[in-house]
């Protein structure tokens, strides 16, 4: 190649290159807004968006693009502190959010009561997924610490989900022994002893029991349960609901420092308000979270939810008690949990 | 040796190395094995996959918006960070090859630091330089500038992480070939631009491409530095590798694999591209080495 050419390379490199920042340009044009969201709402959000854009259109005559970005609730929650310009935030998990407030002040300490049911439009709990047919015969939480039986978990330590499965063991423990959190320890710690790893993430978990075959059992969200499902052939599981489980509730909340400095604090907020609207409602329940308003939401949909006795986190004090207590450095995960043994 | 039959009349020795057939085959049969196993029976998985729904799942998959998106981004990024490189590479290797001064040594030390430091050190560096919290991030945001979360920052994670690849390919080529063709052009009259342009680009154009394309590969397929300034925004701010693991995922095995192989081949095309042209070109390289 001669230097001529070689230069025309770098031409040509450069002129794409500034072709392609023109283009990004022009693509930002229009109003737009950021949801950052966690792993498994990639599906509801898709819909949501093009429902919201197109009733923002009707009403306002504005047009508006939702991006969307999805990970780990904490890493998301990590990424807004640092500096991502997320307009709503919807993640797993309380704590996530409280921690952008708390470390970034771009929202206020009270957003919980800023929208209705705790600013959670919808929920889910943790339901079993099983291999088809329940070869196993698993019903209940007392089966899991059955000799023969293997549980896939992700780590309680990373990940919100696997919070959630923690203390939905230790509530049907606690209720099965007549409120003795001494007797609910010792259950979950024998639970672990059935898990044979560990993955840091819900999604992580769930590839280790779909696609390494690894477990018998898999403790998931309900609406991930019934998501592999869906996308991994019913052929191959089935979803067991427990008696008792645990009320996750998702939340979401405006970045106030961030819309008002962009300008769009309206269009933010008629997005978070729209997730309580029929159409939004609607919309969660197809894709298998519970709506807070079943009434709203299609008959259809709602009929796939088993009835089951929740319990909340406020039956542990709240994630501001139960936290540090389970969770932290030293807490009761650290105290029963060995690996290898 | 064969040589020494002199010395050693009565043993027959044909081969060039004294080892017994039965451990050359061995060898032989280890090192193929281990080839077969390590490198192509993952890339004819990842190709197997990708099609594993037909042709048309593998193109449709590749139209997504987000993933046509990803694929844009990626090229942007590579088409900004590998003309950086060749720049900043040139000049490198320039002035340590052909020039004597103060803290040489630790130039070239210092340019060996991203392929030391792990990509995730690379991409937290830029996040400790350009969050909200750093001294630069909240300036620049007050004048509207996104670095972090946006195409910035992309380009200078991958700026980091590709930086070695030019200059390291390029320094002792170009210790090699001394200072002699320089010095004649400079006492023909040449301008210092001219005997850059004329003697030394020519002199260093094949290792110059080689570590292009390996930046370019590289700049490309980086992962973990990116993944860390990317912010994950959809159709925005994912490069390929990232679009990979969201797709896998999301249980869009098809849609990943299908990325990952338009990955693969453009590692491939690099490699045969490098190949084609050493073997077009044997004779100038060896030639250009001689120097």
């Amino acid at each position: 190649m001669s230097s001529k050419s070689l230069a025309g390379i770098v031409k040509l490199a450069l002129v794409v290159g500034s072709l392609q920042l023109g283009s990004i340009g022009l693509a930002l044009a229009d109003t737009t807004i950021l949801n950052v969201s966690y792993d498994p709402t990639r599906e509801l959000y898709k819909e949501f968006n093009a429902a919201f854009a197109e009733k923002w259109q009707a009403d306002t005559g504005e047009t508006v693009t939702i991006q969307t970005s999805h990970g780990g609730s904490g890493k998301q929650a990590r990424s807004v502190i640092d500096g991502l310009e997320a307009d709503v935030v919807t993640l797993a998990l309380e704590a996530d959010i409280d921690a952008i407030a708390k470390e970034s002040g771009k929202i206020p300490a009270d957003w919980k009561s800023r929208f209705e049911n705790n600013s959670a439009p919808y929920t889910s709990t943790i339901v079993f997924l099983v291999r088809k047919g329940n070869p196993k015969g698993i019903k209940d939480w007392g089966d899991l610490v059955r000799e023969d039986v293997q549980v896939i978990t992700p780590n309680p330590k990373t990940s919100g989900g696997a919070r959630w499965n923690f203390l939905a063991a230790w509530a049907w423990a606690r209720a099965a022994n007549n409120g003795d959190d001494a007797k609910a320890q010792e259950y979950v710690a024998q639970l672990f002893k059935h898990v044979p790893v560990l993955d840091t993430g819900a999604r992580g978990a769930t590839t280790t029991f779909v696609q390494r075959g690894l477990g018998d059992v898999l403790l998931a969200w309900e609406n991930e349960a019934y998501l592999s499902l869906e996308e991994l052939g019913p052929d191959n599981f089935d979803i067991v609901t427990p008696s008792i489980s645990i009320k996750a509730e998702p939340p979401v909340a405006l970045v106030d420092g961030n819309v008002d400095s962009k300008g769009t604090r309206k269009v933010a907020e008629a997005y978070l308000n729209y997730l309580y609207s029929d159409v939004g409602q609607k919309i969660a329940a197809k894709h298998y979270y519970r709506p807070f308003k079943p009434e709203l939401a299609d008959p259809k949909d709602t009929a796939r939810f088993t009835e089951l006795k929740l319990v909340t986190i406020d039956d542990f004090g709240g994630w501001k008690e139960a936290q540090p207590k389970f969770f932290g450095d030293g807490g009761v995960f650290d105290q029963i949990y060995r690996p290898g043994q | 040796m064969a040589h020494d039959a002199g010395y050693a009349p009565d043993t027959l020795v044909t081969a060039a190395t004294s080892e017994t057939r039965l451990s050359r085959v061995v060898l032989t049969i280890v090192a193929l094995g281990f080839v077969a196993l390590f490198l192509l029976l993952p890339l004819a998985t990842v190709f197997i996959e990708a099609f594993r729904k037909g042709a048309a799942e593998f193109f449709t998959a590749l139209g997504d918006p987000e993933t046509f998106a990803a694929i844009r981004l990626t090229l942007l990024v590579a088409g900004i960070a590998v003309p950086l490189n060749l720049v900043f590479g040139v000049a490198a290797a320039w002035a340590i090859a052909k020039f004597e001064f103060k803290g040489k040594a630790f130039l070239t030390t210092l340019i060996d630091l991203p392929f030391s430091v792990s990509p995730v050190i690379s991409g937290l560096v830029f996040v400790l330089l350009f969050s909200s919290h750093s001294l630069l991030g909240p300036i620049l945001q007050s004048y509207g500038i996104q670095i972090l979360f946006a195409v910035p920052g992309l380009v200078l994670a991958t700026v980091f992480v590709t930086f070695p690849f030019v200059a390291r390919e390029l320094i002792p080529l170009m210790q090699e070939q001394g200072t002699a063709d320089e010095e004649a052009a400079l006492s023909l009259g040449a301008t210092g631009w001219q005997t850059f342009w004329h003697v030394t680009l020519p002199n260093i154009k094949w290792g110059l491409l080689y570590g292009v394309l390996l930046c370019n590969a590289r700049a490309m397929g980086e992962f973990g530095a990116v993944s860390v300034v990317s912010g994950h925004i959809r159709g925005q701010t994912n490069t390929m590798p990232l679009q990979v693991e969201i797709l896998y995922n999301e249980y869009n095995f098809v849609a990943a694999f299908a990325v990952a192989a338009l990955l693969a081949l453009l590692a491939l095309v690099t490699l045969v591209l490098k190949t084609a042209l050493e073997l077009r070109y044997s004779d100038e390289i060896a030639a250009s080495r001689r120097h």
